[in-house]
């Protein structure tokens, strides 16, 4: 394979990418590409970047293989939903296509993106059931229903990423990463809420109609065993939304196993 | 809060040394015209891709010659933290003290929500830091015209994005599993401010996730805290020092 090459005929993406490439690589691996290229590498320089800092695939902690593959399930997840609403003929409002289209083309380069991290360890992609036993039948013919999974799925994400940051602390490349994908979940999260006519942000633990689980937990409101409200004079409602807190990995499972084919 | 006022009292310095050129360049009265339209061109420029490029809003660099150090560390990390949210904080306190012309009620809830949530985490930060905590910054907005919508909501959503890229790129510095996830707590929430300040200013395409912050593998920037602080550095009139990674 002619890396050059691949690199030549690759569009340019981002320059930014260089500078946290330089961070997880060997120094000087990147040194006889411009910045523009290194970044247009999809994810094989990424991942040969992390595997450089780690070593090969196993060479990669063991607690670090969980928390990727776990990443790995919501990502197939995300990717899987947004692919099959893009080909199942449903309806997308011509003013939101672009949007979805984004969506899923971050989720994609997220399953691509982790999949070349792990390399053998990657899990599978399951079968997923997108009306979750049922609950929503109309899934991918009704829009409104579309737009309500995709907003469980995004804000799910949010607090699934943000509650493994801790187990990732022995692999500062591979957390920054992960960080560099929950921010990316977050936007996507507070655009599918505007969509359905809530605030981007999450007031107390407001489900919206969605399941409960998926908001347990948002409304509270000490940090750091500091109780926030009273330290500025805002709302309850108001700090609640200041926060985005965390799920467990079992919380996360528990629902996303709703949507796993039985 | 003196200086604040001082400087709200005439929002745009841009303005101020939009007329003194105007002064100095206008000999005729024949340019007059042209340099009118030159002024009013700006904000009738209708971009569809975010770019990013806070320098064209820096004032006059104000100075007030105080040196504050961040320190290194954890704490550094918090209070680099705390002076970011002090900046954001103290700028949608200005947009709703002088809100555009035609500022719609959803917008006016939208940064009174962002007032909101930059106080609460300011104040946070504060008292979680407790005597560690850095002094109150002075910011220096002389350079935004607070009067026009289009600039209130690039500089907004420039600020976010950029608050994105420093929580992104400081994770790393935060051993203390409890500093991580607090700070992970709180990057969420300046993304969605990010997102929907974007799609604000570019409604209906893919800007609230847009390819300028996301790179091609579905991954937003990080910036190292000094890549930040020169990037704030003109909106904030202490100078502010750092062991933190460049």
């Amino acid at each position: 394979m002619n890396l050059q090459n691949i690199l030549n005929e690759l569009e340019v993406v981002d320059g930014e990418l260089a500078g946290r490439m330089a961070h997880v690589s060997r120094r000087g691996l990147f040194s006889s590409l411009t910045r523009k290229t290194i970044a247009a590498a999809a994810p094989m320089v990424m991942a040969s970047a992390l595997t450089s800092a780690y070593g090969q695939g196993s060479g990669l902690p063991s607690n670090v293989v969980d928390v990727l593959n776990f990443a790995l399930l919501l990502e197939y997840a995300e990717s899987d939903f947004y692919n099959r609403g893009a080909t199942s003929g449903l309806m997308v409002p011509m003013e939101n296509r672009e949007m979805f289209a984004q969506i899923r083309k971050h989720e994609n380069a997220h399953v691509r993106l982790l999949r070349s991290v792990l390399g053998s360890q990657a899990i599978a992609m399951p079968r997923f059931d997108f009306t979750a036993g049922g609950a929503f039948p109309d899934v991918f013919s009704n829009f409104q229903t579309y737009a309500a999974v995709s907003q469980a799925f995004e804000d799910t994400g949010v607090r699934a990423y943000k509650g493994q940051a801790a187990n990732l602390r022995n692999a500062p490349a591979i957390l920054e990463v992960a960080l560099n994908i929950h921010s990316v979940e977050a936007r996507h999260a507070a655009r599918i809420r505007q969509l359905r006519g809530q605030k981007g942000w999450i007031t107390d633990n407001m489900a919206s109609g969605l399941p409960q689980a998926i908001y347990d937990g948002e409304n509270i409101t000490h940090q750091l065993g500091i109780e926030v409200i009273g330290l500025t004079g805002k709302s309850r409602a108001e700090v609640t939304e200041a926060f985005d807190e965390i799920l467990s990995k079992d919380q996360t499972l528990a629902i996303a196993g709703a949507f796993l084919a039985k | 809060m003196e200086k604040l006022n001082l400087v709200s009292e005439s929002p745009s310095r841009a303005d101020g040394l939009g007329r003194r050129s105007f002064l100095r360049y206008a000999g005729g009265v024949a340019v007059i015209g042209s340099v009118l339209a030159s002024c009013s061109a700006p904000d009738e420029i209708v971009s569809k891709t975010p770019t990013n490029d806070l320098s064209k809003y820096a004032g006059g660099r104000i100075s007030n010659g105080i040196t504050v150090n961040l320190g290194s560390g954890e704490l550094g990390i918090l209070n680099y933290a705390y002076a970011l949210e002090q900046l954001e904080a103290a700028y949608y306190e200005m947009v709703m003290r002088f809100p555009y012309e035609g500022m719609s009620a959803m917008e006016r809830q939208i940064f009174s929500d962002l007032r909101a949530h930059e106080q609460i985490h300011r104040d946070f930060f504060k008292a979680a830091l407790g005597s560690a905590a850095i002094p109150g910054l002075t910011p220096d907005f002389s350079g935004i015209n607070f009067r026009q919508r289009s600039v209130v909501i690039d500089v907004a959503r420039q600020f976010e994005d950029t608050g994105v890229s420093a929580y992104n790129g400081a994770g790393k510095f935060l051993q203390t599993e409890a500093y991580l996830i607090t700070a992970g707590k709180i990057v969420s929430v300046e993304a969605r401010h990010a997102a929907v300040l974007s799609e604000l200013q570019f409604p209906n395409g893919n800007a609230f996730a847009g390819d300028t912050p996301i790179d091609g593998n579905g991954l937003e920037r990080s910036r190292n805290p000094g890549a930040v602080l020169a990037i704030v550095a003109p909106f904030i009139q202490e100078t502010l020092t750092s062991g933190l990674m460049a």
